[in-house]
């Protein structure tokens, strides 16, 4: 009853993976048309010697677990602040969550041109305002810049699965921690914060599995510079198969992508592993 | 030490006024048991005692001093709560840990008083578990065990049984009063339930949408309730209240008779009327008997009593033990 479904989902899973698996052995240049012919690893060792190889895996990874960090903790404090009677939280509330519906290259471009363009920017704006000098956050910080656009998309995700969660934590609890005479700090760190972890998995899982392949954001903003200093292994897999036109060594990095995420991936399952089999 | 007093405590949450203007005191001690129907306040007076709701008006004092202002963890007061509000992510020996963590024990200090708390309450041989994997009368023990180990003045028991099955509330009552004689401090309870108002309590408050209607020892609120509310309130089956007639000619507005205070016959009585419903427990028979121009009685004959649904069955009321209310509700004395 179920393989039309599993069969149809398997060939939109299996063929693209198969096909890059295949091309990664080619040699294949789109510039030089009817010369592929087997290539053995050459594409592998092309790729994973190739310096910019090292500073890429490095900036992915800088780009996870600095969004991750950001949203994680900003996302906890927000959450805590929202949780919070105040005027209007239902309109506040539906505004925060704007963010996210946001296009990825939309607001990039946004925060590119009206925040952080070195003439024209806000921050620019504000920094003369008081008499500095304006930084060109996206010559001089491209990374943390990236990092910083990146965070305010998946900032709302974060802060509305802990506002949830925030929510569902027994208010009996805290006031049992309170009788037993916990102060905020010690109510927030032993009853919230463990309370919060299972949410926290939860978006960590979900943040990374998309944070893992950001493209666009860069594409848009740097182009993976200056030099390499912003590009992260999608963007160099992009520069290899459509900026060089080597459709092989782009192949083998596709591959290698898949194998990276992977091993993120089992540890990612083991923290999961441990925290939601409470 | 653990005597507390409410003087003119009110409490209003807007303009709603939930428990309006009330005076109370509590003894060293003593084991209080605050019973009323549902929304009655009950509750809420246990917080406001706990520091977990802000008085509207009127001032707190434990062990005679002033603590209207004092925030909960100063009061040296400890709660046990209807969830139990165990931590789930920590195990029973952490949960009761918890407090003596947090006013900064030692840890060879707390490890001791935590061991003996679980010895007195057999849960050494869970103190490695976390909430989850315990029982309800478990995890109710551990709530206990962590009011335990700080050494309160007062326990706070906020329905604590409401979430057992029969058998096992039972059990826990049995359990919660030997604790209060051990002890020996000061127990404030709230419940609904007035089966655990009567076995339990040296003192019941019976409160009514925020008054007081009544305090006294069980059996003072069962032989002189002081309105038709705690006549009816106190006792199972309830009382049966009779308006018109035959009242009346009892000299009052609102007569009430308990089930058991009638003397039930299968021909004479001074009222006759017929069997509606019998239950046969045994030690027990509750009849349900419809009388002609007084209503449906319920009454308990003591072993077994030959009557089914349709006989015609005498009752007798004892004249002695009839209780008499005015236009108002409240006890005629005689």
């Amino acid at each position: 009853m179920m393989s039309p479904a599993v069969i149809l989902l398997l060939l939109w899973m299996i063929v693209p993976l198969a096909m890059t698996l295949y091309f990664s052995f080619l040699r294949y240049n789109l510039l030089m048309p009817g010369t592929e012919a087997f290539d053995g690893i050459q594409n592998y060792r092309y790729f994973l010697t190739d310096p910019a190889f090292l500073e890429a895996l490095g900036n992915t990874l800088m780009l996870v677990g600095g969004v991750l960090c950001i949203t994680v903790i900003g996302g906890t404090l927000l959450a805590l602040l929202l949780d919070q009677p105040m005027f209007g939280q239902g309109i506040v509330r539906l505004l925060f969550i704007a963010p996210f519906f946001v296009m990825p290259t939309v607001s990039a471009l946004v925060w590119k041109n009206m925040f952080m363009n070195p003439t024209n920017g806000l921050f620019a704006f504000v920094a003369k305002v008081f008499g500095g000098t304006p930084i060109d956050w996206l010559g001089h910080y491209p990374l943390p810049s990236i990092i910083l656009i990146v965070a305010w998309q998946w900032l709302p995700f974060a802060t509305l699965i802990l506002l949830t969660a925030l929510q569902s934590l027994d208010s009996e609890q805290i006031e049992a921690a309170e009788m037993d005479g916990a102060n905020a700090f010690s109510r927030f760190f032993h009853i919230v914060v463990p309370h919060l972890a299972r949410a926290a998995t939860v978006v960590i899982l979900i943040q990374t599995i998309f944070l893992l392949s950001i493209f666009a954001e860069i594409l848009v903003t740097t182009n993976g510079g200056p030099g390499n200093a912003s590009t992260n292994i999608p963007f160099l897999v992009y520069a290899q198969s459509l900026l060089q036109f080597d459709v092989g060594v782009g192949s083998a990095g596709g591959i290698v992508a898949v194998v990276l995420a992977n091993i993120v991936a089992i540890f990612l399952m083991r923290m999961v592993g441990k925290n939601l089999d409470l | 030490m653990g005597s507390i007093t409410l003087k003119k405590v009110a409490k209003r949450f807007g303009d709603v006024e939930v428990i309006p203007p009330l005076d109370l005191a509590i003894e060293d001690g003593e084991f209080v048991v605050f019973v009323g129907p549902s929304g009655c306040g009950k509750s809420t007076l246990l917080r406001l005692i706990a520091g977990l709701e802000d008085v509207s008006e009127g001032v707190i004092e434990i062990d005679g001093t002033d603590a209207t202002e004092q925030p909960p963890a100063k009061r040296r007061l400890a709660m046990v709560f209807q969830s139990y509000a165990l931590y789930p992510h920590m195990s029973v020996r952490k949960n009761i840990a918890f407090p003596l963590k947090m006013a900064g024990m030692e840890k060879s200090a707390i490890k001791a008083k935590v061991d003996h708390a679980a010895k007195t309450l057999n849960l050494s041989d869970y103190i490695d578990r976390r909430p989850g994997q315990l029982s309800g009368g478990q995890r109710q023990r551990v709530a206990i065990g962590r009011a335990i180990v700080r050494e309160p003045s007062a326990f706070l028991f906020d329905e604590p049984l409401s979430n057992l099955d029969a058998a096992l509330r039972g059990n826990m009552r049995i359990e919660i009063s030997e604790l209060h004689q051990t002890l020996d401090t000061t127990m404030v309870y709230v419940t609904h339930d007035q089966v655990e108002a009567m076995t339990m309590a040296d003192k019941i408050v019976v409160l009514n949408a925020g008054r007081i209607e009544q305090v006294g020892s069980p059996m003072e609120l069962y032989r002189e309730p002081a309105n038709v509310f705690v006549a009816s309130f106190i006792g199972s089956p309830s009382m049966n209240i009779i308006t018109g007639a035959p009242a009346a000619e009892a000299g009052a507005t609102t007569i009430g008779i308990r089930p058991e205070h009638f003397q039930l016959s299968t021909d004479g009585g001074q009222w006759r009327g017929v069997v509606g419903v019998s239950e046969h427990l045994g030690s027990d028979t509750f009849l349900r008997v419809d009388v002609e121009g007084v209503g449906t009685l319920t009454a308990r004959a003591e072993g077994e009593f030959p009557a089914r649904h349709g006989d015609t069955v005498g009752l007798t009321p004892d004249p002695e033990r009839m209780h008499r209310f005015d236009a108002a509700g409240l006890r005629i004395v005689r």
